[in-house]
């Protein structure tokens, strides 16, 4: 597929893509960090050469939500691995969420990640930033010095935990307006999902697992779009998996307020009633939910009341899902899938085209994330990131292996659609051909 | 019948038949001067019990033994499960032991379903958590049929019957077995108990629902009371165990508004005075003392079909 | 064991006894009973379920009517005694029902419908053993077909059929079948 040209000069021609949304079947020629030109007809001495006959080229992906476990749960992952993994599946960033060990709630260690991420060079890592001291939800951490620190955090979550306190979540929505920052909430009311182990419903009751109600997710988030519409700040709810967290959501945007949305791959695709034969690789925080549940998600970032896809990759070491239910730890993979979740539940149905997936899982993520360098659409001038993809490769059943250390998928042996052919960083190929550059 | 007894929708009703009417023919075998057959010489049975649970765990032992089987005892207290040993590593640890069935006893819901996964041998749920408990449940259609259609009834289910589980369904594994399987043997199940105790997807299982205890009582052929724990009180479940008491127990006013022949049964241990009077347990009304010899036999019935024939073909990893 | 389709002599094979046939046989069984054991003191008849059942019962009725003697009459089910378990899936059981004084001390008539490789018997033996301790055990059995595989032999036979290990013999009672007769099906059985 690729032959070298006299003198490599760095530079990269991508021919035959489909941009969609755009040209079909031209060339992208990619230079000096960015986008130099495209059109039908383009030659580069000194480029290297990509046949891309029948490929599709997206702006590189951005995860908004992502677990890279570094520091202090190495053994489920590293950055060097998530990101790896993440540029496998189209990615050019990732947030890296802030529940570490420490905690990411202060400069040093959000610098320590953003350090790690560049030492690694697979893709790009935005860390995230706690908003309470050490995820405890009753302090503040110092938003503003991560802020202004080299990582330049502009998202702050306790995801794993919700900020359950209003008077706190109050005072942070108000607090990160200073720096055009904003919250991420997990939201799940911490009173009524004590020890919840699975949605709660039909599943529930009959595998006698605690229930984890849609209202615990649902309360919340009302709560925090008011609570932002009051002190006029930005709200991003972190992955949403009810029917009733759509209506919500739906209707303060309809009033005009600042609120954004993400919805997880699996989401998208699975219900509850995978837990029937209790395997904890199906154990996720929020739950897996209905039927009713995935239509309306499905239906809600296809109509834009859910802004984009965001991976919630939770990798897990072995011992820790192979266990009985109730023990076993919340949270599944997703990095080196999402792409092809999302054609199967998305495109292949015909609720979106590869222009929308395109605007879900790259520009409007990078524009929630405050991500300037990234989320650009592909013309010329535009930095250098971008995802080829094979819409059109046959399914293929999804093998655990993968470059994540953890092999906690719930995709394992499900046929999925499409491939990820290469992944480009700032012009220079993080993946070709499938395979780590 | 399937390789593994997990839960009682395990079982059609042409097998619970099956089970209850070989149950019918070994309880004779407790008034015989020797006590044993040797169908499951040389078959050994384990009893894993993560729960302290001397009751049930007794019943299974004497089940095997009395069927000439090995049995070796495996209670979670001072073994290597204590000291942290996972459950996967302990099947595998009985799968090289050569156990032909597994009997568990489990505080995780599901924990007999992931034990499948991983042993070669017959799996039987002696209650996992708050999911099922199936032997419990045959043997209370066991008792219910002796009693009511006659001891030595044989090919006949509970059709017609009306019994009324009471208390906190939610966390029962009883009650759970008990709808599925009383109701498959053609039994009308109603549960009765505060809208706090019941799931919220109730709705859907094979039973009628009632808040109201003594409206249930005079329509109700047999009466299974289940355990309350006093610790549902401090998670709001209830407002105290007087008001429980007072609304769902079972006392000597209540229990002479039953019909005629109705009777009263508890899976133990009973919380005197709570939910069930003294004088309604000891009354002649009562069948929690012939529940327990009736677990034995049961049981035996069951470790008969599921070890005394050839074995199952091998499933492959359970799902 | 119950044939869903009865057999029917003629089309499924060859009968080999009529009803007639297999009322003098049972009269003359009874007769030998009264005669061994010195006119049915201490006997009881233990039929083998299924068919050794109401064997046991006709018996039971026919000493009745010669000698007005009451015989007690039961089952004994050897299910759980046999040695062939674990070759098919777990049988259902059949009953056991023991007359009021027991068997210590009684002659006990095991009663069935075929001898064959005596493995039935053997398994009769042992649960019989279980259960006390009888005086004296004999064997009554309507049809003995050979080819014993233990050392196992009948008292009583009604008849001795020879037949080869590939034919099947069906034995049809009316409180079971609806009818009496014993056939043999099998090739070269032809009527």
């Amino acid at each position: 597929m690729t032959d070298n040209a006299v003198t490599d000069d760095g530079s990269w021609l991508i021919k035959g893509v489909t941009i969609p949304g755009g040209e079909e079947r031209t060339s992208i020629l990619l230079g000096g960090g960015s986008i130099t030109a495209i059109g039908p007809e383009l030659d580069h001495r000194g480029a290297r050469t990509l046949d891309a006959g029948g490929l599709i080229a997206l702006p590189g992906l951005v995860d908004l939500h992502t677990h890279l476990r570094e520091p202090g749960r190495e053994d489920a992952e590293t950055v060097e691995t998530g990101t790896a993994a993440a540029a496998l599946g189209g990615y050019t960033a990732v947030h890296a969420m802030a529940n570490t060990d420490p905690v990411a709630d202060t400069a040093g260690v959000v610098e320590q990640v953003w350090r790690l991420g560049r030492a690694a060079g697979h893709c790009d890592v935005q860390p995230v930033g706690a908003v309470t001291v050490g995820l405890n939800g009753a302090r503040l951490a110092e938003l503003g010095t991560m802020a202004d620190s080299a990582a330049r955090v502009r998202v702050f979550s306790d995801d794993g935990r919700c900020v359950s306190d209003p008077l706190l979540m109050r005072r942070a929505l108000e607090y990160v307006k200073a720096f055009d920052g904003v919250i991420a909430q997990h939201a799940q009311d911490p009173r009524l999902t004590e020890g919840a182990q699975l949605n709660e419903g039909e599943m529930s009751a009959r595998l006698g697992l605690a229930g984890w109600p849609a209202v615990a997710e649902e309360a919340v988030i009302a709560r925090d779009c008011l609570l932002a519409a009051h002190v006029g700040s930005a709200l991003h709810v972190c992955h949403v998996s009810t029917a009733g967290s759509v209506e919500i959501i739906r209707w303060a945007k309809s009033k005009g307020w600042r609120v954004t949305a993400e919805v997880t791959p699996h989401h998208l695709l699975l219900t509850d009633e995978l837990a029937a034969g209790y395997d904890p690789v199906f154990k996720v925080n929020p739950p897996l939910r209905t039927e009713a549940d995935v239509a309306e998600l499905r239906r809600a970032l296809a109509d834009g009341t859910i802004d984009c896809v965001a991976t919630d990759h939770a990798p897990h070491p072995v011992e820790a899902k192979e266990t009985e239910w109730a023990e076993a730890a919340f949270g599944m993979t997703g990095l080196e899938t999402a792409l092809r979740v999302v054609q199967r539940a998305m495109v292949d149905t015909g609720l979106l085209d590869w222009a929308g997936v395109a605007d879900r899982m790259s520009v409007w993520p990078a524009r929630i994330g405050r991500l300037a360098g990234h989320g650009h659409p592909l013309v010329p001038g535009a930095p250098g990131h971008l995802t080829l993809y094979d819409p059109a490769a046959p399914a293929e059943a999804v093998t655990p292996a993968g470059a994540s250390k953890s092999r906690n998928t719930p995709f394992a042996g499900m046929e999925l659609p499409g491939r990820v052919v290469a992944t480009f960083l700032r012009g220079v190929p993080a993946v070709l051909d499938g395979k780590l550059a | 019948m399937k390789r593994h007894l997990i839960s009682a929708a395990d079982l059609s009703r042409g097998d619970a038949l099956l089970i209850l009417d070989t149950a019918e023919e070994l309880a004779s075998l407790a008034d015989r001067p020797i006590k044993k057959l040797p169908t499951l010489r040389g078959r050994t049975v384990v009893n894993l019990f993560y729960e302290d649970s001397t009751r049930t765990r007794i019943s299974f032992e004497a089940a095997a033994k009395r069927l000439s089987a090995d049995v070796i005892n495996f209670s979670a207290k001072g073994s290597s499960v204590a000291k942290g040993e996972s459950l996967k590593d302990t099947a595998l640890t009985l799968e090289a032991m050569g156990a032909d069935a597994v009997v568990i006893r489990h505080g995780a819901s599901g924990a007999a379903h992931r034990l499948a996964g991983w042993v070669r041998g017959s799996v039987l749920n002696a209650g996992d958590g708050t999911h099922e408990h199936p032997t419990q449940a045959l043997l209370d259609a066991f008792t219910i049929r002796r009693r009511l259609k006659g001891a030595g009834a044989r090919d006949a289910g509970l059709d017609g019957l009306r019994v009324t589980i009471v208390g906190d369904v939610l966390h029962s594994r009883v009650a759970r077995s008990n709808v599925l399987l009383l109701s498959t043997l053609g039994a009308e199940v109603t549960l009765a108990a505060p809208p706090t105790l019941l799931p919220l997807a109730v709705g859907s299982w094979p039973c009628a629902v009632s808040y109201d205890l003594d409206s249930e009582l005079p329509k109700s052929d047999v009466v299974m009371m289940l355990r309350v724990q006093q610790e549902r009180m401090t998670a709001a479940y209830f407002p105290s165990v007087r008001e429980y008491s007072r609304r769902y127990g079972l006392d000597a006013a209540r229990m002479a508004r039953l019909p005629g022949p109705a009777i009263v049964m508890h899976p133990g241990p009973m919380n005197r005075g709570v939910e069930i009077a003294a004088e309604v347990a000891d009354s002649v009304r009562s069948t929690i003392v012939e529940q327990v010899a009736n677990g034995v036999t049961t049981r035996m019935a069951v470790l008969y079909l599921l070890l005394g024939g050839m074995e199952f073909p091998a499933t492959g990893v359970a799902q | 064991m119950c044939a869903t389709r009865i057999p029917v002599a003629g089309r499924d094979g060859l009968a080999v006894l009529d009803a007639e046939e297999i009322r003098r046989a049972l009269t003359r069984i009874a007769h030998e009973i009264l005669e061994r054991t010195r006119g049915g003191d201490g006997v009881i008849l233990l039929g083998i379920p299924t068919r050794g059942v109401p064997l046991a019962r006709r018996l039971a009725a026919r000493i009745g009517e010669f000698e007005g003697l009451d015989v007690p009459c039961g089952s004994l089910d050897v299910t759980m005694h046999r040695d062939d378990l674990r070759l098919h899936p777990a049988r259902a059981l059949g009953r056991t029902e023991l007359p009021p004084g027991g068997v210590d001390g009684k002659t006990v008539v095991l009663v069935d419908d075929v001898l064959y490789s005596g493995r039935t018997v053997r398994a009769a033996l042992d649960a019989l053993n279980d259960l006390g301790r009888p005086r004296a055990v004999q064997l009554a059995v309507l049809v003995d077909r050979g080819h014993r595989e233990l050392p196992i032999r009948a008292d009583y036979v009604g008849k001795n059929l020879p037949t080869s290990q590939r034919e099947v013999v069906h034995v049809l009672l009316t409180e079971v079948d609806g009818q009496d007769g014993v056939m043999i099906a099998g090739e070269g059985r032809q009527p």
